[in-house]
């Protein structure tokens, strides 16, 4: 029966009222006393280098405050990276300067030239319209191939090359890998890109600084995943403010997808120009800034080689990769190619060699980050496809070659340096033959056929690595942070608690599941629990949320942190009911001697704490408030099996999704409704990157698709009714909730079961040449596809043409 | 310029630039921050809100434009004690995550129903004549202009059916 509180309770979300009367508070909501307004002009070439900058007509214009350019910012420090990869050769990462507004060059479409801040947001437009800016235009580096050759401009005059760096993992597994891909019964090959994604939150990021001349102190208001890491890295590597002269700030934020988490030059400067200025500034993205601001998401070209023995055992894999990092490094951009990808590429398999290459090339285009998954979509992306080309090739069935396949026991140490603690594939996939109706399959195809159209089954399975991070190992793969959690509980004295927790919640839902635990801890209403977030003035220091790590080290942390404080209550009872500290229970909210019909109540001890006049204050502090760090000991391994049918109608090109169903494994489960939802959305998001998403640059490295209208994302006639299930359940071994994160799995299962889905409809079709299309799989490409038509497109398609890379 | 609006009952009398949008006018000036801006060019829906009973998106309209008219946004339509059938069946279904798209979902989907209720078809609609079925196709094409980046979809499509009065799927 299904619980009405606690864990694994559905409760209803505690943020809906606001949210649905307009009374949520997003950052573009907040407006100070005085503030001023800055817009940005922005380059429109892709590459060059600015001659020189004239103000002095825009200075004249009504309500321009001040005019910054890049000079205003060279004694300041760039934008920070936060994570550094060593090379094949040793060498560690090329690092270029990421100044706040350009200097000396232009760097890509969107880059920063000047910050005009006015009294009203026309006046600083209107404004910037007068600035003259003389730019020599350079060749713009868009190909990744081409960026490589030796004759390539440079993105970066300093450096060397194009190249950030070459990495390869395991290094020592190398040879063998090659000798057995060499010696193998079949290897099958693909080459496939990982189309360039905009995250796209529908709240824009904005910014507003404030600057306290009363007592120098900063505060920033920011549309961020992650205020306390803003906090370190502006304060301590951009501005030079001391941590306790900067507050910041994220409240409601609509929508973070990863592009939310890194530092930008925006916030940057509406910080320091409240200073300059002496009067708050704010910035408000607009929909096209974000497109060409926001750090995008993918943009991976792979080859992928999987060898196989005479039994259809996979005994190697070699992986080459090529991966965009734009015109600079944003601020976790260099982990996402490597240790967030090469780490999953077993897969859910036992594959025993495996050798992942990866190049990340500097090219001038926005600069490319962690989105949705991070490096792990594009790994089970590769993975997923070549195993279901080589069931193909091989003449056997999906299912089956992967059920052959799967790591069945646990713990398992893959060979690309990670150990899954627990996990169990074939129940997932059990469960997704029976959710998805895969018996009735043939039955649908004959009708859609009848019809004239063509179904397809395309199914995967899946990965993750959730949970981020133990930091002691991250630091060893060149993390500049650690990534523990933390949680302050602070029980007040008539018994309700207020948790300040470093993760931060934008649309995940915390404020309602984060109370349904110490609920089920305490044994008291989740009403009498409130979750404060988003604020460095008031939460401890944490590093926030993405890689689906909320509930598993932020939750952990809440945990550590009642237990601490049940165990001073529990002290307080024992004084209280003059017992032995060692016999006292806690059920329901009452502290009771075991063995015997006393009892004190939860309010009784808190008010206690506070009101100590029967206490032993001998023996411990009044009060009752406790903070814990959590880092965890290992990642989560959240899994599972997708399955989608699509129907393809042939005298179009045009795919559409007919089922979809979900079998997923996240360990315990706080709240099914919200693990639902967030399984709906990763799958959608998805769909859109199998479908319809694709940032496009044109050669000249211009953007093509700035826009809503040009960049199609998911609507409501795209996304299908979804049959989702997380019934299966292998409770993560390490941390105290047993739960592994489920915020990503939709986004990185969900492409390459749409994409094998497509495959198979055109199979089933006689189309039994196209071994392969790049997404997004728009009609155009799917109808050209059938008609023999190159699936690469050409120009304007595809990551930046990098498609070309090829062999 | 002077324009009167008459905002959720209340007559307001705007004095802005005649080129502000009826959304910043309700953003910027009247201090109803409930209706949302993600695109400033009518491709999101986040900015819906009901103008003599019809949805609109209120990027794309000049404040000045409707001296007199009647304008419902999302502050209008219910409040944390009294929710509008359309709220708590956004709450009853989960429709949202984040809730920055839900102001114009909600004003989207609330005049919505009306539309079906007048008869007007939409491009998903068997019979142009009118008397559509609000089937989850109908409901889906009609809210295709409420992007949500969440994709709540099928939980909105789910909560939509049910304050149409048309239960379970």
């Amino acid at each position: 029966m299904p619980k009405d509180g606690g864990i694994g309770a559905s409760s209803k979300r505690r943020e809906d009222v606001r949210f649905l009367t307009g009374d949520g508070r997003y950052t573009d909501d907040i407006n100070l006393a005085g503030q001023a307004h800055v817009h940005f002009l922005r380059s429109d070439v892709a590459h060059g280098r600015i001659t020189s900058i004239d103000t002095s007509e825009a200075e004249a214009m009504p309500g321009v405050v001040r005019i910054f350019t890049g000079a205003d910012f060279e004694a300041i420090g760039g934008i920070p990276c936060g994570w550094q990869i060593t090379s094949r050769d040793g060498n560690v990462m090329q690092e270029p300067k990421h100044p706040v507004l350009a200097h000396g060059k232009v760097r890509h479409v969107g880059d920063p030239i000047c910050a005009v801040v006015a009294e009203t947001l026309g006046q600083a437009r209107d404004a910037a319209e007068a600035i003259m800016v003389e730019i020599d235009e350079l060749p713009a580096v868009i190909d990744m191939k081409k960026a490589l050759s030796g004759d390539a401009p440079k993105v970066h005059d300093d450096l060397e090359n194009n190249l950030c760096y070459d990495w390869g993992f395991v290094e020592e597994n190398r040879e063998a890998v090659d000798k057995a891909i060499s010696e193998a019964a079949h290897v099958t090959t693909l080459e496939l890109v990982n189309n360039r994604l905009v995250a796209n939150p529908m709240e824009p990021r904005v910014a507003v600084g404030d600057w306290a001349k009363s007592t120098g102190d900063y505060t920033l208001y920011t549309t961020s995943q992650n205020p306390h890491v803003i906090r370190l890295l502006m304060g301590a590597f951009v501005l030079g403010i001391p941590e306790h002269k900067l507050r910041v700030v994220a409240p409601d934020v609509g929508g973070g997808f990863g592009t939310k988490i890194f530092h930008y030059a925006e916030e940057a400067f509406c910080t320091f120009a409240a200073k300059a200025c002496r009067r708050p500034v704010k910035w408000t993205s607009t929909r096209s800034e974000a497109f060409m601001s926001d750090a995008h998401g993918r943009d991976h070209v792979t080859k992928i080689e999987l060898a196989l023995d005479a039994e259809n055992n996979f005994t190697a894999l070699r992986t080459l990769t090529h991966a965009n990092m734009g015109a600079y490094l944003s601020t976790f951009a260099p982990s996402v190619p490597t240790w967030l990808h090469g780490t999953l590429m077993a897969g859910n398999y036992k594959t025993p060699l495996i050798y992942v290459n990866v190049k990340a090339v500097f090219t001038n285009t926005v600069p490319v980050d962690a989105y949705r998954g991070a490096g792990r979509p594009e790994a089970t992306y590769q993975l997923e496809r070549v195993i279901d080309k080589a069931a193909r090739e091989l003449g056997v069935d999906p299912v089956t070659l992967r059920r052959q396949n799967f790591i069945t026991e646990f713990p398992y140490a893959t060979p690309v340096a990670v150990e899954y603690d627990t996990g169990d594939y074939n129940a997932t996939m059990d469960k997704l033959e029976e959710i998805g109706d895969f018996a009735g399959f043939e039955g649908r195809a004959e009708e859609s056929k009848r019809r004239g159209k063509l179904r397809g089954l395309g199914i995967n399975s899946y990965i993750e690595a959730c949970g981020i991070a133990p930091s002691n190992l991250v630091g060893q793969l060149g993390a500049r942070a650690g990534l523990y959690e933390s949680a302050t509980v602070r029980v007040n004295a008539t018994g309700g608690l207020v948790v300040m927790t470093g993760s931060h919640s934008h649309g995940q839902g915390h404020e309602t599941s984060f109370p349904q635990v110490i609920s089920e801890m305490i044994g008291i209403p989740e009403d009498m629990v409130e979750i404060v977030h988003g604020d460095t003035a008031t939460a401890p220091m944490g590093m926030g949320t993405y890689g689906s790590r909320s509930l598993a080290v932020g939750g952990s942390a809440m945990v550590r942190a009642t237990e601490k404080i049940i165990n001073k209550a529990k002290k307080i009872a024992a004084h209280l009911m003059e017992a032995s500290e060692e016999d006292i229970e806690l059920k329901d909210g009452q502290f009771s001697v075991a063995g015997t019909d006393k009892s004190v109540a939860w309010g009784d001890v808190t008010l206690a704490a506070y009101v100590p006049h029967n206490y032993p204050l001998e023996d411990i502090e009044p009060g009752l408030e406790e903070t814990a760090f959590y880092d965890p000991a290992n990642f989560t391994y959240p899994s599972g099996a997708y399955a989608c049918e699509v129907e393809l109608d042939p005298e179009t090109g045009v795919v559409t999704i007919e089922r979809f169903a979900a079998a997923d494994d996240f360990g315990n489960v706080v709240n099914p409704m919200i693990v639902e939802g967030q399984v709906h959305g990763g799958i959608a998001q998805g769909i859109g990157q199998a479908l319809l998403e694709n940032c496009a640059y044109d050669e000249n490295g211009q953007l093509v698709s700035a826009t809503y209208m040009d960049y199609a994302m998911p609507r409501a006639d795209n996304v299908p009714f979804m049959t989702v299930d997380h019934s299966c359940q292998t409770p993560c071994t390490h941390n105290p909730l047993g739960v592994k994160g489920c915020g990503e799995a939709g986004a990185i299962a969900s492409p390459p079961t749409v994409v094998n889905a497509v495959i198979d409809a055109l199979h089933r079709g006689g189309h039994t040449g196209i071994a392969h299309i790049d997404m997004p799989l728009t009609p155009q490409r799917v109808w050209a596809a059938m008609q023999g038509g190159s699936p690469e497109q050409g120009e304007g398609h595809g990551s930046a043409g990098a498609r070309q890379l090829g062999a | 310029m002077d324009t009167t609006l008459k905002i959720n009952g209340e007559e307001r009398v705007l004095q802005a630039d005649p080129r502000t949008s009826l959304l910043d006018a309700l953003r910027h000036h009247l201090g109803l921050t409930g209706s949302k801006k993600g695109c400033d060019h009518g491709q999101c829906g986040a900015c819906t809100v009901i103008v003599n009973g019809r949805r609109i998106n209120s990027c794309l309209t000049l404040a000045c434009m409707h001296d007199g008219d009647e304008i419902t946004t999302v502050e209008g339509l219910g409040t944390p004690e009294a929710l509008s059938p359309m709220q708590q069946a956004f709450v009853t279904h989960d429709g949202y995550q984040c809730g920055y798209c839900t102001p114009g979902q909600i004003c989207s989907a609330t005049a919505m129903l009306e539309e079906v209720a007048q008869g007007w078809p939409s491009h998903a609609s068997a019979d142009l004549s009118g008397g559509m079925e609000l089937t989850d196709a109908e409901i889906s094409e009609r809210m295709s202009g409420n992007l949500c980046r969440c994709a709540a979809y099928p939980n909105i499509v789910d909560a939509i059916r049910d304050a149409a009065g048309k239960g379970e799927r």
